[in-house]
Parts: structure tokens; C-alpha cells; sequence
């Protein structure tokens, strides 16, 4: 066991994924001998050369288009996006490409690439760049996105997915990169479509997904104080999402709160809230709480930046006013 | 089959009916699509037949095409390339030509001004010794605010910036051509234009600070400049995406018979995005007074021009979509000046978009994000700083008129620092936008659920007491 980054723990990933499979490669932006923007690819080219570290030149629709045509050959390509934002240059081909073409092609071609990039509101990166996409693609069919909070769960999820033969969008966080935690030296891998208990509790579950896990933990420990005994549920996976795991639980603890980053309208709560009801709605003792990022693009400005998103005193009154402490 | 006979008996017909209008207005969209286009070419080959009401002119330049293009020739003219001739030889376009485009270059990395340039566009003939100053003084103020923006930031006072060092000569040489009603779209590193254009110290300051003094309130990044007055459309950061603007901004200005053009700054990494593509193509087919200035300056954050494309720069890509092209030296405050000049008069006089490479040296790192050192040679990055620095030529050019020296150059950058550190320290202790401010300007009024969000959120901020403005 040693205490690595999380930046460190998706480049081992890579590597080790890599190191296997000759058919895996990178392609990106400044992925090459610049080591990516957030050093994960960072002294791979050494060792992997030019051809299997791809720099490429600034067209994302395009060099998806590409790895997408190179996986339909059999190659398993990483596309880099140096911001989960730019990604919507992209919509189109992994929207109508890389989700559809396994179906519309009867199966005959399969598409096991990886999309993978830094997300989130960062500090004070503008609007364009505190991008959260999760929601624009949790629409489109015939494709699986994964959100890693952890380095343990990063590293775990990213070899999955890269052994997974449908496209994947692997959603890192761009203020977790600097993340130090102790993984195992052993080979281990973590299944794409199962979400993380964090804490096993009976009051309440508490479902979240990337950095605003960390909110809710601070939450949490407040909580416990005031004695509530909060179920705390890490997606993990956004599509498809892991009810098994969320049904179990609501039937335990009869109330729910999701806490999220992407803005509310459309968000990933409404898809869980929507199914819920669905499925459970008896167990359910009071509505489902959402919280999430306010409807606007994300200001500079520090002060309205903090307050676009959610922060862990919020989380704290929701779940008190739920359970009418 | 269709000949170019058949062109020239339309306008026969055509003719006939409007010979006495000055202007001719075919009702061109009742014709077949073929029919539009021979027309079109005839017109455009024959530029003086279209408002000939001399009737002897015009049947000797239709006969002279009869000739040329008889239909005892068994010549198909495709849609798609009228005027192409045939030929009988199986030899392939070179795609990497021997040569390159030349590069249009007035002074030299010394100043000294060539004997071969023409009067029209030679400085001593042209340009006002005043207007020489100024122009240098300007490229001073840019140096010196770079450089004490990128320190503020590498002392935290500010969280971020760009630094367009080495390319000075491009946002000023080509400013000056320009009136301040020529719109400009800008990548990022275009701040000397917005300077040349009266954007004062504070004015850059109060963006970089993210204060509620400037246009946008604080709610965009560092150097994401903006100025409706003076006209320079707020930088966005995603690459690329101001050309295609461009070319509907420039298409508007053209139905509003506008005097002034749309100006579009990107890098040579830009011109690889797919917006670039579309852009030029539909500036061309459309007939957008545009003008497109690549800043190639060799870098792409850490990919070089040679990773970036293969063609010849991106003046070579002119050709591709029928816009015409020109590279100029970057680094040549004079060069710019000039090129940038006709270019707005070929435009206003043609209606139709330009394409203009300046080719410089990025002389900073990309960002502050960037340490380029990393991947490029410190002999590399000292010679174009040094020796084929745009104000160093400059200086030199000044210097030999009498119209500088070294002591006026000290004194003048020692003077902006005093001004430019005053203006940060103002802007630094500005107010910033209150959290009110928060929910405007999403929609043009706020929306029910932006009040509801709005609502509930300043409840939650009284009930907790926490702070609803900026210490």
C-alpha cells in the first residue's frame, strides 16, 4: 500500500492497462511530452512512443471522430478532453456516433473507448471551464458514464472501463487531482455499474456523486453530533444508475436527499427522483430533497462562484428541516 | 448538354429587358442553379458588361467568348468547377509545395526600412512622425502592463493571465489600421488592440481584479476582455468559436451597407478547429467583409506549428476556399500596418472576406497555467526575443530619425509602471459585484425559477447570516 495522488493513481491505471493490452492508446491535447494538463499522461510517451501517446491538433469533434473510427478497427483508444467543457465540440460524435453505432450496426461494430477528462467548477475558472456534463449526456442511449471521487475508486474504475467494450465517459474532478489516499499495490478492479455505500446509517440516504461527496461527509460529521445516523451513497455510476443499491436503502431509511453538482434542471436528481417514485414511492415517508448548482453559468467572481453550488451547511439545514429536528 | 453558349444566350435575353437599368438585378432566383452560375461567371469575367448599355462593347466581349469557349468544343462546364479546362496529362497538385508563400516584410530586424518598397506603403511617405511615436509608445505600454500583470499574478494579487509578449506588433500595427467601428472577435492575446482603442490601465486592471467596475461585473476571467463601445466583443475561451461569428457579424454589417469590417484575431492552433473551416467557407460563399488575421506563432500551448498542420501556414489555406491571401512578417510594426490597411480597402471595395498570416514568436508562456521552458530551448525563445523583437526594430527605427533614444525609452517604461501599479492597487481595493447581482443578466428579465432559486437561497443566507457581499 502507498500514498499516492489522484493524478497518479489514473496515470497507473493507464499504464498498467497499457502495459497488458498493446491495442490501448491516448489520444489528446498536450497528452504527449507535456504530460497532459493535469500531468496524468505525464513521461507515459516515454515509454508507450508517439503512436500509442497521441498528441493531436485542436479539433475535439474531430479526434474523437477518430478514435471512434479507431476503436471500430479494434483499437482501444483513451480520448483526453484538457476540459470536460470542450467536450461539447464533440456532442455530435459521441452522440450520434459513438451511442449509436453498435446499435444501428446490428452489433457488428463495437465502440470501447474511453472519454475521459476534468470536470466540475474549479476555483474561479470562468464559466466555460467549470462545465458539468453528466446531465447533457445522461440522455443519450448507448452509452455509460462513470464519475470517480476517490483515488482508489479512480484507478479501479478506469481499468474497468478501459476492459469495457462500450463507450465510457469517465467523469474526474478537476479540484480532486491533488487527492492523496493509500490504494494497494495488488491489480484490482472495481465494477462500472455499482454504486459505493460510504456509510452504512438508518435515518436517511444521502445520494451524491464526485466532489460533493466530500461536502456531504463534512455534513455528516456535523450531524452525527446532533444525532443522525445519515446513509451516505456514492453513485459511482450515472448511467446506468445503480437503483438496486438506492432502492435497498430508501427501504431501510424511508427518506432521501440528493445532493449534486450539475445545475437542477434536468439534473441527475431528477432522473433518480423520477425513478423513485416509479419503483418505491410507498416506502417513501416525505418528498426527496435535491440540492444542487444554481441555473446560471458559473461567475469569476469568487464570492457568487461559492454560491452557485452547494456547500455542506446547506446540506445540513435540508436534512435538518426533512426530519424536523 | 449544356454549353457556355448557353450562359451567354440567358443574358442575351436578360440583357435585352434591363439594357437601360444601371444596375443590373437579374431575377436570378427564377433560374435553374446551372443557369445562376454560368450567368455569375459571365458577369464576373466580363465586370464592365454589367452596366453596358453600349450595345457594340458588349456584342465584341460576348463574341470574344463565343470564340474562347465555342461549342464546337465537346468542353462540359460541371457545376462544381465552371472554367476548368481538360487535360491530358496525369500529374498530381503538389500538397507540399517547394516554396512558400513569401512573407511580406518592410523593415528588417535592424529597422532599416528596404529601398524597394513602394511609396504607397513606405512609413516615411505615409505616416506621420507623431503617429510613429505614439505607435511605439503604445507597444511600450502593452510590454510594460504584461509584464506587470504576469508578476501580479505570480504574487497572487490577480489568479490569472495571459501575456502577449513578442507579438506586440501585431495588435498594435494592426489597431492603428483600423477604426474604432471596425468590430473586432478576438482569441485572448489580443489586448494591445483594446489598448490602442482607449482602454485604459484601470479599465484592464478592474477585469483582471474581477470588480464590479467593469463591463461584465466580475463574472468572467482574468484578460476575457470586453468593450461594447469600443467595440471588441467579449473573449470567450473555447478556441475558435469567434470566427464563424465573425463572418455573421461581417454579413450583418454587409446588409447594413455598413463603411466599417469585422475583424477576426485566432492562433494557428485555432485553425485547426472545425469552426475555422466553416467560417472561411462560408465567408467566401456568402461574400462576408471580413477580415481573418492568423497570429501564427509557432506555439499551440506545447504543439508546434509543424504538429499542427502540414500545409504551407494557413495563408496557404486561402486558396482552398477562394479567399484571397497574404502572409506578412508579424514582428514588422510597418508590415502589419500597411497589410492591414489595404486589406480593409480591398474588402469594402469587394465585399469579400481576406485572409491575412502574421507570422511572429509567442515570446511568453501560454498562460500562467504554463511554464514553456519545458518544452522549448532557451536559445529559441532569447532569439526571437532579442534579435528579431518588434520593438527592438522599432526602437532602432525611431532612433535613426531622431525621434528616440534610450534615455526617452527608460523614462517612458518607468513612467507607465508608476501608472499601471497605481491602477492595480485602485482596482484591487474596488468593490466587487454584490450577490444580488448573482441571478441577472441569465435572461434578459429573471425567469420564475431563477426567482424562486434566488429567493430560497437569500433566505438560507439570513437564517445562517452569511455574507452577501465581497470583504
Amino acid at each position: 500500500m502507498n500514498k499516492i495522488f489522484m493524478f497518479e493513481a489514473l496515470r497507473s491505471a493507464i499504464d498498467e492497462e497499457m502495459s497488458k493490452d498493446e491495442t490501448v492508446l491516448v489520444i489528446g491535447e498536450d497528452v504527449g511530452h507535456y504530460g497532459g494538463s493535469y500531468k496524468v499522461t505525464k513521461d507515459l510517451h516515454l515509454k508507450y512512443g508517439d503512436l500509442r501517446i497521441l498528441d493531436t491538433p485542436i479539433a475535439e469533434n474531430s479526434f474523437t471522430g477518430m478514435a471512434i473510427g479507431a476503436a471500430m478497427t479494434g483499437l482501444r483508444p483513451i480520448v483526453e478532453g484538457m476540459n470536460m467543457g470542450f467536450l461539447l465540440l464533440a456532442f455530435n460524435q459521441i452522440a450520434n456516433n459513438a451511442g449509436m453505432l453498435p446499435y444501428t450496426s446490428g452489433g457488428n461494430y463495437q465502440i470501447p473507448i474511453v472519454i475521459r477528462g476534468p470536470g466540475g467548477v474549479g476555483r474561479q475558472l470562468g464559466a466555460e471551464h467549470s462545465q458539468r456534463l453528466e446531465t447533457y449526456f445522461q440522455a443519450v442511449p448507448g452509452l455509460k458514464i462513470v464519475a470517480c471521487s476517490t483515488p482508489y475508486n479512480a484507478k479501479g474504475l478506469l481499468k474497468s472501463a478501459i476492459r469495457d467494450n462500450n463507450p465510457v465517459l469517465f467523469f474526474e474532478h478537476v479540484l480532486l487531482y491533488n487527492m492523496k489516499q493509500e490504494i494497494p499495490d495488488y491489480e484490482y478492479t472495481l465494477p462500472l455499474d455499482k454504486a459505493e455505500i460510504v456509510k452504512e446509517g438508518k435515518d436517511i440516504t444521502i445520494i451524491t456523486y464526485s466532489r460533493m461527496r466530500y461536502h456531504v461527509l463534512k455534513a455528516v460529521d456535523r450531524l452525527i453530533e446532533k444525532n443522525v445516523d445519515p446513509e451516505v451513497i456514492d453513485l459511482i455510476s450515472l448511467k446506468p444508475i445503480d437503483m438496486d443499491t438506492i432502492i435497498k436503502s430508501i427501504q431501510k431509511t424511508h427518506k432521501a436527499c440528493i445532493v449534486e453538482e450539475c445545475m437542477r434542471t434536468g439534473g441527475i436528481a431528477s432522473e433518480i427522483i423520477a425513478r423513485v417514485n416509479e419503483l418505491i414511492f410507498d416506502y417513501l415517508d416525505s418528498p426527496i430533497i435535491r440540492l444542487s448548482s444554481q441555473d446560471i453559468p458559473t461567475p469569476y467572481n469568487g464570492l457568487l462562484e461559492q454560491n452557485t453550488i452547494v456547500n455542506s451547511e446547506q446540506i445540513i439545514n435540508a436534512i435538518i428541516k426533512q426530519l424536523n429536528i | 448538354m449544356a454549353t457556355w453558349k448557353h450562359g451567354w444566350e440567358l443574358w442575351e435575353r436578360l440583357t435585352e429587358r434591363n439594357m437601360n437599368k444601371k444596375n443590373l438585378l437579374f431575377p436570378l432566383r427564377s433560374l435553374s442553379c446551372f443557369d445562376q452560375l454560368c450567368l455569375k461567371h459571365c458577369i464576373r469575367s466580363q465586370p464592365s458588361a454589367s452596366r453596358k448599355t453600349c450595345n457594340s462593347e458588349f456584342m465584341e466581349s460576348r463574341r470574344t467568348l463565343l470564340r474562347r469557349y465555342s461549342a464546337s468544343s465537346s468542353e462540359y462546364y460541371f457545376p462544381g468547377a465552371i472554367g476548368a479546362p481538360y487535360t491530358d496529362k496525369l500529374e498530381l497538385i503538389a500538397g507540399e509545395k517547394e516554396g512558400r508563400i513569401p512573407c511580406f516584410r518592410i523593415m528588417n530586424e535592424l529597422g532599416e526600412v528596404s529601398s524597394a518598397i513602394e511609396k504607397e506603403y513606405h512609413p516615411d511617405h505615409q505616416v506621420e512622425p507623431s503617429m510613429m511615436t505614439s505607435m511605439y509608445q503604445h507597444m511600450l505600454k502593452l510590454h510594460v502592463m504584461d509584464t506587470m500583470l504576469y508578476s501580479a499574478q505570480r504574487q497572487g494579487r490577480i489568479s490569472f493571465c495571459m501575456t502577449s509578449f513578442g507579438e506586440e506588433a501585431t495588435a498594435i500595427g494592426s489597431a492603428a489600421a483600423l477604426e474604432t467601428a471596425d468590430v473586432i472577435f478576438g482569441q485572448y492575446r489580443e489586448q494591445g488592440v483594446l489598448l490602442w482603442r482607449g482602454f485604459t490601465y484601470r479599465d484592464f486592471c478592474n477585469q483582471c481584479c474581477g470588480n464590479a467596475l467593469e463591463p461584465a461585473k466580475g463574472r468572467q476571467m482574468p484578460v476575457h476582455y470586453g468593450s461594447k463601445e469600443l467595440n471588441f466583443v467579449t473573449i470567450s475561451s473555447p478556441l475558435a468559436t469567434q470566427i464563424p461569428q465573425a463572418s455573421g457579424y461581417a454579413y450583418g454589417m454587409k446588409l447594413s451597407r455598413s463603411k466599417n469590417i469585422t475583424v477576426c484575431y485566432f492562433g494557428e492552433g485555432a485553425a485547426s478547429e472545425g469552426d475555422f473551416h466553416a467560417a472561411l467557407n462560408f465567408a467566401a460563399t456568402l461574400e462576408c467583409p471580413v477580415l481573418f488575421v492568423c497570429r501564427n506563432n509557432g506555439y499551440a500551448i506545447s504543439t508546434p506549428a509543424k504538429e499542427q498542420y502540414r500545409g504551407d501556414g494557413i495563408a496557404g489555406r486561402g486558396l482552398a476556399y477562394g479567399i484571397d491571401s497574404m502572409r506578412v512578417d508579424g514582428n514588422d510594426l510597418w508590415a502589419v500596418y500597411f497589410a492591414v490597411k489595404e486589406a480593409k480597402r480591398r474588402i469594402l471595395e469587394t465585399n469579400r472576406p481576406l485572409l491575412l498570416e502574421l507570422l511572429t514568436y509567442r515570446g511568453g508562456h501560454h498562460s500562467t497555467s504554463d511554464d514553456s521552458s519545458r518544452y522549448r530551448q532557451k536559445n529559441e525563445i532569447e532569439l526571437y526575443s532579442e534579435r528579431l523583437s518588434p520593438l527592438r526594430r522599432m526602437k532602432h527605427f525611431l532612433a535613426f530619425r531622431n525621434c528616440w533614444n534610450d534615455e526617452m525609452d527608460e523614462k517612458y517604461i518607468e513612467e507607465q509602471r508608476k501608472e499601471l501599479l497605481t491602477a492595480l492597487e485602485e482596482a484591487e481595493k474596488a468593490p466587487k459585484a454584490p450577490l444580488e447581482d448573482l441571478f441577472n443578466d441569465v435572461y434578459d428579465q429573471l425567469t420564475p425559477n431563477l426567482q424562486r432559486q434566488k429567493t430560497m437561497l437569500f433566505e438560507f443566507l439570513e437564517r445562517q447570516k452569511r455574507p452577501t457581499h465581497s470583504s
